[in-house]
């Protein structure tokens, strides 16, 4: 759901669809060749660049990469790890030693809890989707305050807006702290009103983002804040 | 033949009880994305059938002893509601529903890309509101839409289609009647695009000749089913973003 597709290049198609013959193109994400035509295997809108065809979905999961910044909730905790939800297929692994504490053998639980919600980096993913989380580094740490919301994976870009422009505006106009993580999830704190304003901004997301009116909606709620 | 001879299920014009044709099927209705909790959803009515379906997932397989190091499990739930017929049915599991969950489960193992998502688990819900026979026709094809809506890779949409004999008469797409008092049910999950069959099951005896119409006419009525699902899928899309898409 990138801005750039206009009017003709969209097309949406659903599984099973063929999109077009598979000489000469090369299948790339969301797609499958089936004897001599490229199908679709998810829900969404062609993207042909370069030779290569893709679908970019409407809606999927997230799988993590090394290095996305992703914020989990705790799901387990044993001596000397957490096991933390980051929204995906597989739970994420945090280890005692890229915690940003010092912890001693069985008082993990001391640190964080079942329900904490962590600001963590992806350390590594093997070919078998074990996820090793960090929590050393810039600003990676507990998140005790604030409120944590979920958007659709592709509607990430939508609320960044290019190279941050609208994220930036967001963080500038509610006065709050805002991290977007790459798993979809949002958290926010500040001041209630800000909050309450970065809430109407979120359920905008939900409900409009994949719209080609979303950018001019947003614009709107920015600008009658900016003007109360 | 048959053991209820005084049954009769087809009329003197040759049309059946309902005054469906012999290759016509109950109308169906198709929708997606109307559970706001689910990763994906579906509600599909055909005829007097009433399936709702959710998917979760892909998420960690609990417990561990069900996880596949090569593939996703794929863990289905059909399950009628107590109100779905004319005898309550005693909530819960029973050796009815456990049958179809499982061969559910089959039936969609080969059609989703379950090697993209080794060790974990897609979680399909498929509730029975109402049942009028061919629930897990029905439950496929639900199951095949909410699936797509969540966004899960697949080769194609599977749709659960069903023939049947009444009166020596192949039919497609059998009532509660025609489905207790006929002589055979043949239930399919068909590929539409490859016209591939990834579940069937049969009731009854066919000859070879009458196995062959049956295959035609679920063939045929898998194709407009296909159809009703792309729209339902599309629609939401299509219609959300003004008609500019």
């Amino acid at each position: 759901m990138s801005g750039a597709k206009k009017g003709a290049e969209l097309r949406l198609v659903t599984p099973g669809e063929a999109i077009g013959a598979s000489s000469g193109v090369r299948a790339g994400t969301g797609t499958l060749i089936m004897g001599d035509n490229i199908i679709a295997t998810k829900v969404g809108w062609v993207n042909q660049n370069n030779g290569v065809t893709s679908v970019d979905p409407i809606h999927s999961a997230y799988m993590p990469r090394s290095g996305d910044l992703v914020i989990g909730i705790v799901e387990s905790v044993r001596n000397n790890l957490w096991f933390a939800d980051v929204n995906g297929p597989f739970n994420g692994l945090l280890p005692m030693s890229l915690a940003p504490w010092k912890v001693e053998f069985g008082a993990a639980r001391q640190h964080m809890d079942i329900g904490d919600i962590m600001l963590a980096r992806v350390q590594e993913v093997d070919e078998a989707h074990n996820i090793v989380l960090t929590m050393k580094g810039v600003g990676l740490r507990r998140l005790k305050e604030g409120i944590m919301s979920e958007i659709s994976m592709n509607h990430i870009s939508r609320l960044r807006g290019e190279g941050d422009s609208t994220l930036r505006e967001l963080k500038e106009v509610s006065d709050c702290r805002i991290i977007v993580g790459e798993n979809g999830r949002v958290w926010v704190d500040g001041d209630s009103d800000g909050i309450a304003f970065m809430r109407t901004v979120l359920d905008l997301v939900r409900n409009d983002g994949h719209k080609a009116t979303f950018n001019a909606s947003l614009e709107a709620i920015i600008d009658e804040r900016r003007n109360a | 033949m048959g053991g209820y001879g005084d049954v009769k299920l087809l009329r003197e014009d040759g049309l059946r009880l309902d005054g469906r044709k012999v290759d016509e099927m109950r109308e169906v209705k198709v929708e997606a994305g109307i559970l706001p909790a689910a990763d994906g959803s579906a509600w599909v009515k055909h005829g007097l059938n009433v399936a709702v379906c959710a998917v979760y997932g892909p998420m960690e397989a609990h417990p561990r002893k069900i996880q596949r190091q090569d593939r996703a499990v794929i863990d289905v739930r059909y399950n009628m509601a107590p109100f779905s017929t004319s005898d309550r049915i005693r909530p819960g599991f029973n050796r009815r529903s456990r049958e179809i969950s499982k061969v559910t489960a089959e039936a969609l193992e080969s059609v989703v890309l379950v090697e993209r998502y080794p060790r974990s688990k897609i979680r399909v819900e498929i509730e029975i509101l109402a049942a009028e026979a061919g629930t897990r026709c029905v439950g496929i094809t639900a199951a095949a839409v909410a699936l797509a809506d969540a966004g899960i890779p697949m080769r194609d949409l599977i749709v659960g289609v069903a023939s049947g004999k009444i009166e020596d008469t192949v039919v497609l797409d059998l009532d509660k009647a025609e489905d207790n008092y006929g002589q055979a049910d043949l239930p399919m999950g068909i590929l539409p695009t490859t016209g591939e069959i990834a579940f069937l099951q049969m009731d009854g005896d066919l000859s070879v000749e009458e196995y062959n119409t049956c295959m035609e006419y679920n063939l045929k009525a898998a194709r407009e089913i296909h159809e009703l699902m792309v729209d339902a899928l599309k629609r939401r899309y299509i219609e959300k973003n003004g008609g500019e898409a």
